[in-house]
């Protein structure tokens, strides 16, 4: 009985042991449960949101670039894809061999289809085949009863409405390449392009827009369950240029007609640009696209340049258009009256040396006026050995050439204008007066852009105000330059008997470019010729009276003009490079006359450029075009 | 206790019904609806495919239960052996049955059930010693030769369940015969020698672990090692329980049960999508209702007058006890991942059969508390 007592007090104090442990585990799981979710809590809650949110981000809408009467030259067109999503489809090869009935696709697009949804997650939907035409859209609609798991998506693509006609200016967009990645995250979005030439590279910050961001909750195999919250994407601001897209148009058309030229149409007083064009071009829509590489090996191998910007970029002796610059500066430098005047026989002899006038047997007597007006070559030899190489060089820079302009397209081109120092500085050697001869008709080492030669038109004919030329009229609501042009220290008279010589180009019979002059009531215009050679005429083509036709293509003089309209409170600059294309005034003048007969018909002037929030409407606000305005 | 005064040699099935522990059934009931509460939202807000089967499945447990109790416990005493043995002949079977190219079982398709021989075993094993212990005196518990009998007993049906392999199973088995020992008296110097042996044994044994087993003992140690490969399970719980906060996220707002981060979160995470969804409050009210359950098995040994009811009783308890600290620990990341289900709680029939089994035996203890049960 004793032993039984025993073993049941033992069993007593055994379960009692049994008890408190079993409490005291309890007690330790209770306060791991309270560590875990009090302590802890914040940590793991945040793991948990980690766990279950996806952000997705949302690509914003890229901001637009329209022309000065909000005509869009670039925009977002809806580009429709059509996608697939593997797990609503019995069999998938068999859904893709179904949908080539309704639509056309290549064998390839279905292989590629199929390869990515061998990679990815059942659910994840598979892009067919984008860029769908409309009808393509409508037969996949009508027939998705008839192909499950099927569906439409939209998507944007960079258009650019003019094409080839803005190509230069408006520049493209393309895929983010391994080095500009970085930084911003939406560079790395599938499918995001940017901004790679012109306005569209310049801008494309802005135009960029916000990203949106999309706060999905996903299960463990990552397939969306829910949208939590949403940010939408903020699109990038509008661009407005002062560019105007049908002169563009009109004008590269027109240039389309030479194997390779250049224009520049820009506002006298503000040096707003309204047309620049560069012909041939390319069709910058194909670039967003994606471009094969054969055209792409094409476009590098095109003569023409179709590439390059060359009414920036392309750098050409000035030629005959230089001799307002040699004329002001003699005139500035009290060397020069309009009475003084000089007698041309042909040529013009400097020591041993003969210098030749374009027109065989001279001009006899001319004066300034008639001297420009006549393009007579002697007669701004005799003035330029006067003047001498440096006062035409500052005079030339004064003007504008020889210098980047700060023009909205970094492909600018300097050009060059030489002096002495320059001389001594790149080849070690000193100036030789037969070069000045030479520089005073604009040839020899000069090299001007088109877009310089019409600065410095305008520069001689806004009453010597140094404009500069831009063509960002608006980023957003920020304008886009201040226009407000320091006035240059020269003489009233003189720049008037400049304009006088032009006036006479084309509108004296004398005149080179008088074949070119406007008839057309209440338009005229103004200018001058230049006829760059390419080559030294050798004294044997001379003696042979070689016809410049006669040479190989690029062996042919380059054929300028510069001009403005009307001649009388002049507006419209103009300046015209027609390569190789023989003389300026037959093959760049005609040219130069139909764009500026165009621009004053359509006036751009006279439409003030409205920020994005102005709601501009093309054709409205128009100003009286009698009393054109100094505008933005 | 007045009653207890009288030898209740039989008893009236009014009185046996009477005595039944009632308020242990309704703590039993409601640690099952909060486990049917939970698969219910582990099912997305759904009866099926789980909730339903689990209460149909606790209802035939709970008439199992109470039929189990009402038998006389000397009927068990008698039953012991045969029941052990049926046990280990079941356990045979599924050895002999993976040899024979049906594959690694764990189980017995009755057809109707899918009975598990280790669950048998956890039971039987108890009930055996019960009977043994019980007409041990103190000197046969200081004796090594008396205890070598109870040793075998154990390590039997350890041994085969080691070769299914189930390891966690198999520990089971011995810590509940180890808790026997302890019960029934033995002596504390042997466990000091039982564990320093066991110590010294643990490399050796490494060696015959299996490679995902010593994965799970690695991960255990460092579960961040590889967040989505073995260590996954652990992670997520931890992030489920600790992300549940005190309050909880709400029923059927549990992100990380329902987005299925959640491993195997209607058995063996129950628990964590429990906590996940109730917070520290649901947590600490399933672990009292535990910690009730837990002194009821208690107060039922205490009370009861002969060796067998009270080793029977805690033995049972303290099985149960395990299984709970076990799972919990694991959830909450203090033991590597085992495969062990919440008992009452986690989906599963056998289990819970097992489980309300076992309680149906305590209760059995506590109706026949007074009666004399002597060695057959």
């Amino acid at each position: 009985m004793k032993k039984k007592q025993d073993s049941a007090k033992l069993f007593t104090r055994r379960a009692f042991v049994i008890g408190a442990l079993q409490l005291s585990f309890l007690t330790i799981l209770g306060g791991r449960l309270a560590w875990l979710q009090v302590a802890q809590g914040e940590r793991y809650k945040t793991l948990s949101d980690k766990n279950r949110i996806n952000i997705k981000m949302l690509a914003p809408s890229r901001g637009q670039i329209v022309d000065r009467f909000g005509v869009p030259l670039a925009v977002n067109n809806q580009n429709f894809r059509v996608l697939i999503v593997p797990e609503q489809t019995g069999d998938l090869e068999k859904s893709l061999r179904s949908l080539q009935k309704y639509i056309e696709l290549e064998e390839e697009d279905i292989q590629g289809a199929l390869k990515q949804a061998s990679k990815s997650a059942k659910f994840v939907p598979i892009e067919i085949k984008d860029d769908l035409s409309w009808e393509d859209v409508a037969k996949i609609e009508v027939n998705l009863p008839e192909l499950p798991g099927l569906s439409v998506g939209v998507g944007e693509i960079r258009s650019y409405p003019y094409g080839v006609s803005t190509a230069h200016i408006v520049g493209y967009v393309g895929a983010v390449s391994k080095t500009e990645v970085g930084g911003d995250p939406v560079l790395s979005l599938p499918g995001f392009k940017i901004g790679k030439t012109g306005i569209e590279k310049k801008f494309d910050l802005e135009m960029r827009g916000r990203a949106g961001n999309s706060h999905v909750e996903v299960n463990v195999v990552g397939r969306e369950v829910r949208e939590l919250n949403r940010q939408n994407s903020v699109v990038g601001k509008r661009i407005t240029l002062t560019v105007d897209g049908e002169l563009q148009r009109f004008v590269q058309t027109r240039l389309e007609k030479e194997k390779s030229a250049s224009a520049v149409v820009m506002d006298a007083h503000t040096g707003a640009v309204y047309a620049l064009s560069s012909s041939p071009g390319f069709d910058p829509n194909l670039f967003t696209k994606g471009l094969s590489a054969t055209m792409w090996e094409e476009l590098l191998a095109d003569s023409g340049h179709p590439l390059t910007n060359k009414a920036i970029a392309g750098q050409y002796p000035p030629g005959s258009t230089f001799k307002m610059v040699t004329a002001l500066a003699a005139l500035e430098a009290g060397l020069l009256t309009s009475q003084k005047s000089v007698f041309c026989s042909g040529y013009y002899e400097y020591g041993s040396d003969r210098f030749h006038c374009w027109k065989r047997g001279g001009h006899g007597t001319v004066n300034l006026v008639s001297a420009l007006a006549e393009s007579c070559d002697t007669y701004f030899y005799e003035i330029s050995t006067k003047v001498g190489i440096d006062r035409i060089a500052a005079m030339a820079r004064k003007l504008g050439l020889g210098q980047k302009l700060d023009f909205d397209l970094k492909e600018e081109r300097p050009g060059l204008v030489p002096d002495k120092n320059w001389k001594l500085g790149h080849f070690g050697e000193v100036w030789r007066p037969g070069e000045t001869i030479v520089a005073g008709i604009g040839q020899g080492y000069l090299q001007t852009t088109p877009l310089q030669l019409a600065v410095m038109t305008a520069r001689l004919v806004n009453g010597g105000f140094a404009v500069k030329p831009w063509m960002t009229g608006y980023v957003g609501n920020r304008p886009g330059v201040d226009v407000s042009w320091p006035k240059m220290d020269m003489n009233k008279w003189h720049l008037e008997l400049i304009k006088k010589g032009m006036n006479r180009v084309v509108n004296h019979e004398n005149g080179t470019a008088f074949a070119s002059r406007i008839k057309a009531p209440n338009m005229s215009m103004g200018g001058k010729t230049g006829t760059a050679q390419v080559r030294r005429i050798t004294m044997q083509q001379r003696l042979d009276g070689v016809e410049n036709k006669d040479l190989p293509w690029n062996h042919r003089h380059h054929a300028l003009f510069v001009g403005y309209a009307p001649i009388h409170k002049p507006r419209y600059i103009c300046s015209v490079v027609v390569e190789h294309g023989g003389g300026g005034s037959s093959s760049a003048a005609p040219i130069a006359k139909e764009l500026l007969l165009e621009v004053q018909r359509r006036n751009p002037a006279a439409t003030v450029l409205k920020p994005e929030d102005g709601n501009n409407i093309a054709g409205m606000n128009k100003a009286p075009p009698r009393k054109p305005r100094l505008i933005r | 206790m007045v009653r207890a005064v009288t030898i209740q040699s039989e008893l009236g099935f009014l009185q046996k019904v009477q005595q039944l522990n009632w308020g242990l059934v309704v703590l039993l009931s409601i640690v099952a609806s909060i486990g049917i509460a939970a698969l219910y939202s582990a099912a997305g807000g759904n009866f099926s495919p789980w909730a339903s089967r689990q209460l149909v499945r606790f209802g035939v447990g709970v008439v199992a239960m109470i039929v189990v109790a009402l038998i006389d416990v000397r009927w068990w005493y008698k039953l012991s052996w045969p029941c052990y043995f049926i046990g280990l002949f079941m356990l045979l079977i599924v050895e002999i049955m993976g040899h024979i190219g049906m594959g690694a079982q764990r189980w017995i398709d009755l057809g109707f059930i899918q009975l598990q021989p280790s669950e048998v075993m956890k039971i039987a094993v108890v009930m055996v010693l019960a009977r043994y212990f019980h007409a041990a005196n103190l000197e046969d518990m200081r004796s090594l030769r008396f205890l070598i009998v109870p040793c075998v007993i154990i390590l039997a049906p350890v041994g085969l369940v080691l070769l299914q392999p189930d390891l966690g199973t198999s520990l089971m088995i011995v810590m509940a015969g180890g808790a026997m020992f302890f019960i029934a008296g033995a002596s504390l110097w042997l466990f000091f020698a039982a564990f320093t042996i066991a110590g010294a044994s643990i490399p050796v044994a490494w060696h015959f672990l299996h490679d995902y087993q010593k994965q799970r003992v690695f991960t255990f140690f460092n579960p961040e090692r590889d967040p989505l490969g073995a260590g996954y399970h652990i992670t997520q719980s931890k992030i489920a329980l600790g992300s549940g906060g005190i309050e909880g996220k709400g029923f059927l707002q549990g992100t990380q049960s329902h987005l299925n981060f959640l491993p195997e979160k209607q058995t063996d995470f129950i628990l964590t999508l429990w906590a996940e969804e109730w917070g520290l409050f649901g947590g600490l009210v399933l672990l009292g209702l535990f910690g009730l359950i837990f002194l009821y098995g208690l107060w039922i040994a205490s009370r009861c007058r002969h060796n067998f009811g009270r080793y029977l009783a805690l033995g049972l308890s303290v099985n149960f006890s395990l299984y709970v600290f076990i799972n919990i620990a694991m959830v909450m990341g203090l033991i590597p991942v085992v495969g062990a289900p919440l008992p009452l709680v986690s989906y599963g029939g056998t289990a819970m059969l097992a489980v309300l089994i076992g309680f149906g035996l305590i209760m059995s203890c506590n109706i026949y508390r007074d009666s004399k049960v002597t060695r057959v």
